[in-house]
């Protein structure tokens, strides 16, 4: 880590609210850097959901700045954001794989949309469904698949364009614990390829899972530090929570 | 794993997104809309230019035209004001032609009302001598005063009118025709556009949390906008072809009703073949219609997301 200007991701006293309601989430500042792998933990309702979504571009903040990739997101235009968001891999709550399209279909959409051709996109998608372990389903609908092995399709989605930041919203939600643990060593490998990744979890159980990750707690909207992942340069500490 | 290809920013399109929206196919009654619309706006044109054209060569044949009706019922000396009045126009420069109709073309054109001509002038009904005269340049009210005033000495039975007055009316009445046509077309043009909005607003409003996954992930509005443009450009081209055929079948059926009515002015109606150009263009024009207005609605309601 050289200093800020190599992160990826910058916070400034961002605040968020929903219409006229109160702040949902107030004065967030933090810096993501390349290659670390970061939860992001909090009871339900403390704002790791509305946090995610200003990280993979679903909402605007209501005041404070947000640079992502060098990019000033807050006075980008918005023809500009999609580029920024392919830089993204999103691991959504409820999955969101595309109901009628096969898991094969599924993960190759960002392809897709990148403007890959069927022939050339063919072997990265059958890698990374063999990689996730999914690579016997690649022809069934989503409706087919169990919760586990959707989860497992939506993560290849994320991860098939190998993403600079990969933001998973409780990966592990509906999984038991053995699956949890799987997807966890997923999102490790991925980390290890130089892919940050940023983990929203309510399940402190799961921290301890990945000894090197930095933890960004979320309360009532406003963010702690109890590992010092919020401090420049962040601290690598065991996660002992 | 193996790293994936790297790929390209900012693509322009989808390699392959027939699939992409389930409905975006904006299937059901779509095509047969746009099928109704495009054969009602085809007859509608075939309708508007047939009468441009009976109008057309009305005004052609009776350009110049004026009519002198020797009203006089002693018949040799209505013979001798005719024969006087052909030998006025015909020494004049600025005539054309001079025709005086025969007996029996006027015996045929009197027919339907009076029966036999020569009973019905024996029976006391005055039967007037015409002669056709056809002028070089128009007929203006001017020229028409002056051989009057003329004529008049040579042949005072005499009277001269103009064609074209005789059939002012039916030409205004054509222009009015024409106009409704027109309009027609205009409001076939909007009612199609609208239902095309309405079933580009319901298509993307069922594709909503694809279309909000397709974002997510970093597709474009133009991206999203082209599958609906191909999608409502297919179902248009469909519903145009079935439109096209429905309405060239109406026009061939009344082209043959009317062409069977064997009035002169209506065989001036016939189409030629810009008109059918112009009529085969009814469906493309449609296709452009429809696939700008979904992609406008398409647009306009993606920039309302982030």
């Amino acid at each position: 880590m050289s200093g800020p200007e190599s992160s990826i991701v910058q916070f400034a006293n961002v605040g968020l609210r929903y219409g006229t309601d109160r702040e949902v989430l107030s004065d967030i500042s933090f810096t993501l850097y390349p290659g670390c792998f970061y939860f992001l933990t909090g009871a339900s309702g403390a704002g790791k959901t509305s946090l995610l979504k200003l990280l993979y571009l679903a909402q605007r903040p209501s005041r404070g700045m947000i640079s992502m990739f060098g990019e000033d997101v807050i006075t980008l235009p918005r023809a500009a954001l999609p580029n920024v968001r392919r830089r993204v891999g999103v691991v959504f709550q409820d999955f969101r794989l595309v109901p009628h399209l096969t898991t094969f279909d599924n993960v190759a959409l960002p392809l897709r949309i990148a403007g890959m051709s069927d022939e050339r996109l063919k072997k990265p998608v059958t890698d990374v469904l063999e990689w996730v372990g999914l690579g016997h389903r690649s022809d069934a609908r989503p409706a087919t698949l169990s919760g586990g092995e959707q989860q497992r399709a939506a993560i290849a989605r994320a991860v098939i364009t190998r993403p600079a930041m990969l933001v998973a919203d409780e990966p592990t939600g509906n999984v038991d614990p053995e699956m949890a643990v799987k997807l966890l060593r997923l999102f490790e490998a991925l980390n290890r390829l130089g892919t940050t990744v940023v983990v929203a979890t309510h399940d402190v159980h799961l921290l301890r899972k990945v000894p090197d990750s930095l933890i960004m707690r979320l309360k009532k909207g406003t963010l702690s530090d109890p590992t010092g992942a919020l401090r420049y340069p962040p601290r690598r500490e065991q996660t002992g929570v | 794993m193996s790293a994936p290809s790297p790929i390209r920013r900012g693509a322009p399109r989808f390699g392959d997104s027939a699939r992409l929206l389930q409905q975006a196919r904006i299937a059901g009654p779509m095509p047969w809309v746009i099928a109704i619309m495009i054969a009602l706006t085809v007859m509608a044109a075939a309708g508007g230019l047939a009468l441009s054209n009976i109008a057309d060569n009305a005004r052609d044949e009776i350009a110049g035209g004026i009519t002198v009706q020797i009203v006089e019922a002693a018949p040799l000396e209505r013979n001798r004001q005719a024969e006087r009045a052909v030998s006025y126009f015909s020494n004049r420069e600025d005539v054309a032609s001079v025709r005086r109709v025969t007996d029996e073309e006027l015996a045929e054109l009197l027919a339907p009302w009076l029966g036999d001509v020569d009973q019905a002038e024996e029976d006391g009904v005055p039967i007037p001598a015409l002669v056709d005269v056809r002028l070089s340049g128009p007929v203006t009210a001017a020229r028409l005063r002056q051989m009057r005033g003329e004529l008049s000495a040579e042949a005072p039975a005499a009277r001269i009118d103009a064609q074209a007055s005789w059939l002012g009316p039916v030409f205004d009445a054509v222009r009015s025709l024409q106009f409704l046509a027109l309009g027609l077309i205009v409001l076939l043009a909007l009612t199609s556009a609208a239902a095309v909005w309405l079933a580009a607003r319901s298509a993307l409003g069922s594709n909503r949390d694809t279309i909000e996954v397709i974002h997510h992930l970093g597709g474009t509005d133009r991206q999203i906008a082209n599958i609906f443009s191909r999608s409502i450009g297919s179902d248009a081209a469909l519903g145009g072809a079935a439109g096209l055929l429905l309405g060239l079948a109406a026009i061939f059926v009344l082209g043959q009703q009317f062409a069977g009515l064997g009035s002169g002015l209506v065989a001036g109606g016939g189409l030629g073949l810009l008109d059918w150009v112009a009529i085969g263009a009814i469906p493309v024009i449609g296709i452009i219609l429809a696939v700008i207005t979904a992609r406008f609605t398409v647009i306009a309601a993606l920039r309302r997301m982030l």
